[in-house]
């Protein structure tokens, strides 16, 4: 039950939007291809599901490749960003839509489609007309919709980024929790970082067509292969040379020739060895974000626990926080 | 209270239009019939409708349209998908070329389809001629380009994505089309079928070519009633029932049309490859083509039929006045008032049937205001329901009064050609114009943008394509139209149909080739007029 | 930048229209303009000038030159509307009689003539020639002219005949002979003016046993089509490649247009004709009576009379007019037509049509 992608390319013309993409994908994962926009990480997904054709390589589930399998015989569940519900069915019609494909009998039809309802909490909603639903609201039925037959695989297309903050939040910690319990496999593809880490397991970093990084999530996070990945990431800059160098031997830690800091990575403790100048601060509900020059460093981002006074042209010391940096791989012609 | 009175403000000019052209004539003629000296006297009239004969005309119209509509949604369907989606090489000279049929006189297909079903031709052995299946088929072979064209039209900018997440829920492709796709063309299917049956129930020429003096459809027996037998009273009483039964389908056309989902993402999907899952559909877009070119083709070589061999002779003889001087003017003059009236009559329909479709499918704020919506919107489907014979009398008897006195104007043939325009125009429209988010439009209000402004920045980059699709379709359907004007045109100058009426009423070989040459450049010119409207529209893909 | 494109492809749509087509508005040609002289300025009355306008049938022709002839001739400008078949026209003219649509009509038949005339559509006219008594209406002579005429016949393929071995039938009453089984076509009585004129020669011949004689016919294996064209050009041998039936309905001249190495491969049975007559006359209420008028005798005269054949396939009504040379050897006009008058035809024609529908639909 491996879903294995073999040098996979899609071309449009001359112009590859996948490009030689190789990715394996176990049993009960949920792997997040991570990009910016027009990486081509929609198009992968496609091709996946068997709506684009490929120019070269191969798609294979449990080693049987899907070259001339229609999308309708995967068995491979799409979930698009914006839902995609049928405009002119009722939701339970919709989350049933799967279900009446297979000629489920009516009986099991509704009984499995209230059991989805509340597992995406959204108990009772059966009558509604998909236009009278919240955007929240339409992602969990399509989330239900997906799910209805157990598919093998689940692709999702940024499922959460058009919700809003709080409700994406609450929505990927649900949706989290539903895919482990379902022992679903799923793919997602997204943008967003946060997204990614909050729902996968695994993660590969697309960049111009390509996969740039893949691994364990945590793995992944903690060494970014180069700068455009670390800054993708969520690191919020990146040094290099002798203040690479400065903060590293901060840290305790050999040099290199460059490292990725998050904005935390850099904490105010009387004990630090880094010196520095406030520039600005900024309260913020968990701690004070501060921006400071730090002596041999240059300008660098760093926070102060809540109740810090600090103004700028204020002098701090700062200790280096060593989980929150990432040395990275590269060299001055990298 | 507001809102409804600026609407009918808007809706007055175009209603004011119909209300001249064409309730005016209509109630004119009909009160012919139930006026007896001048009093009132609608016994007699209903008594017509008792009449056993009334009965059997009437259920055969019904019928025989019913089923050729059927036809030619189902043929129509997969060709508007294949000649809209698909990358098929020469799929915009096809849509062209399928528009050709709409435009040819009757009298001509009628003759090439006998030459076709008759005894001695191609087909006769399956003993057609004369019988309603004939009729029937001549019907389809009319109208197929009117579903082509609105059904396409609204696939071509419909989201494929829903599909698509149908597909990958498990739906074959069938399961896609018939749970996910047709639902979503539902608007235009049911428009472009209640547009092919008004068409159907009010052909007159394919009647009485195909159906020989058996079949009498109402239209025919109108015609019968008023030019032949003088007999206001039954006609009359024929054209209300006619009238009663139009309104009574356009209600329920409303009904199933519902108004497409104004919050689903419309995107201009790119044409795809072609793939060996599509060889059903495009078989059978090649199986109505075959169909629809047989009789052209039967007509193209009887032009080309010289004496006992082949050559162009017919053809250079068209800018002479034909043998024996049978024309007042050459065939090129007469291509030409075509192509002008054509002109006037496509922008008339345009400019009504834009407005008439901003107004019919802005969002409505209250119950009265969406019947008020409604009611327009099938008022200006009317004129395609009514029997021409009725109208054309019509507009004689009622506008001959100053400031009305229409009956000697040339504009006369123009606006009774965008008269049954109008609808082609407003049923292509209106799907899309439905189908855009009202949050758009509030959106450049909310920027600054005036009523008109909103139109061009939000509605008119949606909508110009098919506007473009439209002003075709209208273009099209004002070349070919026959009916009205044979029935109005002046002498001097004569559109090409009326020509070609009057080259094939009369012995001479020599202007029966005239006039299948000139229906074969009556067809070429308007394939041509539409692939070059057609054209325009590659520069516009690019934006997308 | 996109609604920058869509207004250049607009602008481009609309150019193109209006430079292939050079769109007028109302779409009048060049000669529109030419008879633009309104013939409604109050005041002006016609005293040999302003516009004589004719309403006619679609069929209606005559060359340009003798129309440009009369109107240098009597200081008039011609101004043709024609429209619809005969009863179409029949029918106009009835229902406008109290506003008529022009100044003078031509083309109402003897078939259609009583309609018109008991609305009172048409006035009093008197014309310079005198067309032969033959012609003249009974009642309403004084008010229509007789100006052309064209006698419906049925017609044979000789050729085909003599390629058979056949003797072709001569009379109606041969037209039932299980000899000419299936050989014979005819437009409808109920849809066109021929079809119409047959059926009232076998109602003049057979009288009240018309519809024994049709039953006889169709039991013959005649078939009955809408118009003389499908009969003419989709049935008759000599008419189409296709056709498989050497009788039709047609007309006493048709065998003029069958001529090849100077002989004609066509015959009219000379006993099966109805003689349908044209007329013209002065609309009741006509703006301009006087050149009406003038526009009536003009159809008279020579020039035009001896136009008709070529025109409108119909003979001339005035004995002095010339006849084509084919016109003359090849198709000879019936000398004893049968005949039934307009005002029988018009109190009969709707039962008789319902009867006749009856039969043929059975």
């Amino acid at each position: 039950m491996t879903l294995a992608l073999t040098d996979v390319t899609v071309r449009y013309g001359d112009t590859a939007a996948v490009d030689d993409v190789s990715l394996e994908l176990e049993p009960g994962q949920v792997l997040a291809v991570l990009g910016p926009s027009g990486c081509g990480k929609s198009t992968l997904l496609r091709a996946v599901a068997g709506l684009e054709p490929l120019s070269a390589g191969a798609i294979a589930w449990d080693g049987a490749d899907l070259a001339g399998v229609p999308t309708h015989k995967r068995g491979f569940a799409l979930m698009f960003q914006d839902g995609q519900l049928f405009g002119h069915l009722s939701v339970a019609r919709n989350v049933a839509y799967a279900l009446r494909i297979r000629r489920t009998p009516s009986a099991r039809v509704a009984a499995r489609v209230r059991e989805l309802l509340a597992l995406v909490g959204l108990r009772g909603y059966g009558d509604r007309l998909p236009g009278t639903l919240s955007g929240g609201e339409r992602q969990r039925v399509a989330l239900a919709r997906a799910l209805a037959v157990e598919p093998r695989l689940i692709l999702l297309d940024e499922p959460l980024s058009a919700l809003d903050a709080t409700l994406r939040e609450r929505l990927a910690g649900d949706l989290r929790s539903i895919l482990h319990d379902a022992g679903t496999t799923a793919l997602l593809v997204t943008h967003d970082h946060e997204e990614a880490f909050a729902l996968a397991d695994r993660l590969a970093v697309m960049r111009a067509g390509r996969v740039v990084q893949a691994g364990a999530i945590d793995e992944v996070w903690r060494e970014p292969v180069d700068e455009d990945t670390a800054l993708f990431l969520g690191y919020a800059r990146v040094l290099r040379e002798d203040a690479a160098a400065r903060v590293l031997s901060a840290a305790g830690l050999p040099p290199a020739y460059a490292v990725a800091l998050r904005r935390s990575a850099l904490v105010v403790d009387p004990a630090g060895a880094v010196r520095a100048t406030v520039e600005s601060a900024r309260v913020t509900p968990e701690q004070v974000r501060l921006v400071v020059v730090a002596d041999g460093i240059g300008e660098v981002d760093a926070v102060a626990p809540l109740g810090s006074r600090l103004s700028p042209g204020d002098a701090v010391a700062l200790h280096v926080d060593v989980t929150r940096l990432a040395v990275l791989p590269i060299t001055a012609e990298g | 209270m507001r809102r409804i009175a600026g609407l009918l403000l808007l809706a007055a000019g175009p209603v004011l239009v119909l209300g001249v052209l064409f309730v005016l004539p209509v109630t004119g003629m009909v009160a012919e019939g139930f006026l007896v000296d001048g009093r009132l006297a609608p016994g007699a009239v209903l008594d017509v409708l008792a009449r056993p004969r009334v009965h059997r005309v009437a259920w055969f119209t019904v019928w025989t349209s019913s089923v050729a509509t059927l036809l030619a949604v189902v043929l129509g369907l997969p060709a508007a998908y294949a000649l809209h989606r698909l990358a098929l090489p020469g799929r915009t000279a096809v849509r062209a070329a399928l528009l050709v049929p709409f435009v040819l006189p009757t009298v001509v297909v009628g003759v090439a389809f006998r030459q076709l079903l008759g005894e001695g031709g191609p087909l006769g052995s399956l003993g057609l001629d004369g019988t309603p299946v004939a009729i029937i088929c001549g019907l389809v072979f009319f109208n197929v380009a009117v579903v082509v064209r609105t059904v396409g039209a609204a696939w071509e900018s419909l989201d494929p994505r829903p599909g698509q997440a149908a597909a990958a829920l498990g739906a074959s492709p069938w399961q896609v089309l018939r749970t996910v796709t047709l639902p979503a063309l539902r608007p235009a299917i049911v428009g472009s079928a209640s547009i092919v049956f008004l068409f159907c129930a009010t052909a007159f020429g394919i009647v009485l070519t195909l159906g020989g003096v058996r079949y009498s459809s109402v239209e025919t027996e109108i015609y019968l009633l008023t030019t032949t037998i003088f007999d206001l009273q039954a006609a009359a009483a024929l054209s209300v029932l006619q009238i009663v039964v139009v309104v009574g389908l356009l209600a329920l056309a409303a009904r199933l049309r519902a108004t497409p989902d104004p919050t689903a993402q419309r995107v201009v999907a790119p044409v795809r490859a072609v793939r060996r899952s599509d060889a059903a559909v495009v078989a059978a877009t090649l199986l109505v083509l075959g169909a629809m070119l047989l009789p052209i083709l039967t007509l193209v070589l009887g032009s080309l039929s010289v004496g006992d061999g082949w050559g162009l002779a017919n053809y250079r003889a068209l800018t002479t006045a034909g043998d024996d001087q049978a024309l007042l003017v050459p065939v090129t003059t007469a291509l030409l008032t075509s192509l002008r009236t054509a002109v006037d009559a496509t922008w008339m329909a345009l400019l009504v049937g834009v407005v008439v479709s901003v107004i019919v499918t802005r969002r409505s704020h209250s119950v009265a205001e969406r019947r008020v919506r409604s009611t327009l919107d099938g008022f200006f489907m009317l004129p395609l329901g009514v029997s021409a014979v009725t109208l054309g009398f019509g507009f004689l008897i009622t506008l001959d009064q100053p400031p009305l006195d229409l009956r000697d104007s040339p504009l006369l043939v123009p606006m009774a050609q965008a008269l049954v325009a109008l609808p082609l125009v407003v049923r292509t429209l209106t799907p899309v114009l439905g189908s855009i988010d009202d949050r758009q439009r509030q959106a450049a209000a909310s920027l600054g943008a005036s009523a008109w402004r909103t139109l061009l920045t939000v509605d008119l980059p949606v909508a110009w394509k098919p506007v473009l699709a439209a002003s075709g379709f209208a273009f099209a359907a004002s070349l070919g139209e026959f009916g009205a004007t044979s029935f109005l045109a002046r002498d001097d100058s004569p559109t090409l149909p009326v020509v070609i009426f009057r080259l094939i009423g009369h012995p001479g070989e020599m202007n029966y080739g005239m006039a299948l040459a000139a229906s074969v450049v009556l067809a070429v010119a308007t394939a041509v007029v539409v692939l070059a409207v057609e054209r325009l529209r590659v520069p516009g893909l690019g934006a997308f | 930048m996109k609604h920058v494109r869509v207004r250049a492809a607009l602008t481009a749509t609309t150019s193109v229209l209006l430079l292939s087509s050079c769109s007028l508005v109302g779409g009048g040609g060049s000669t529109a303009t030419e008879s633009s002289p309104s013939r409604d300025v109050p005041g002006e009355t016609s005293t040999g000038g302003g516009t004589v306008v004719l309403t006619t049938h679609e069929s209606f022709h005559l060359p340009k030159k003798l129309v440009r002839a009369f109107e240098a001739e009597t200081g008039y400008t011609l101004e043709v509307r024609a429209a619809g078949d005969a009863g179409t026209l029949a029918t106009k003219l009835s229902l406008t009689a109290d506003n008529p649509i022009a100044d003078a009509a031509f083309g109402v038949d003897n078939t259609f003539a009583s309609r018109p005339l008991d609305e009172g559509a048409f006035a009093e006219v008197s014309t310079t020639a005198t067309p032969p008594e033959e012609y003249a209406l009974a009642e309403g002579g004084d008010r229509l002219v007789p100006v052309d005429s064209a006698s419906v016949c049925v017609n044979v393929d000789t050729a085909w005949f003599d390629a058979e071995g056949l003797e072709p039938p001569q009379t109606l009453e041969d037209l039932t002979d299980p000899a000419y089984a299936d050989l014979m076509v005819t437009p409808g009585a109920s849809t066109s003016s021929p079809g119409m004129a047959f059926f009232l020669a076998t109602v003049a011949a057979f009288g009240d046993d018309w519809q024994d004689y049709w039953t006889d016919l169709l039991g013959n294996g005649a078939k009955v089509v809408d118009g003389w064209e499908d009969a003419y050009y989709g049935d008759f041998t000599a008419g189409s490649d296709s056709g498989t039936r050497p009788i039709v309905v047609s007309y006493d001249s048709s065998p003029a247009f069958t001529v090849s190495g100077g002989e004609s491969t066509t015959a009219a049975l000379l006993d099966t004709c109805f003689r349908q007559v044209e007329y013209a006359g002065v609309l009741e209420g006509a703006d301009n009576p006087e050149g009406a008028a003038a526009l009536v005798d003009w159809m008279l005269g020579d020039e035009v009379q001896s136009a008709l054949p070529e025109s409108m396939y119909v003979f001339p009504v005035m004995p002095g007019a010339t006849i084509p040379d084919d016109w003359a050897e090849f198709a000879p006009q019936p000398t004893d037509p049968w005949e039934v008058s307009p005002e029988e035809i018009a109190q009969n024609r709707e039962q008789w049509l319902t009867e006749w529908t009856d039969v043929v639909s059975r």
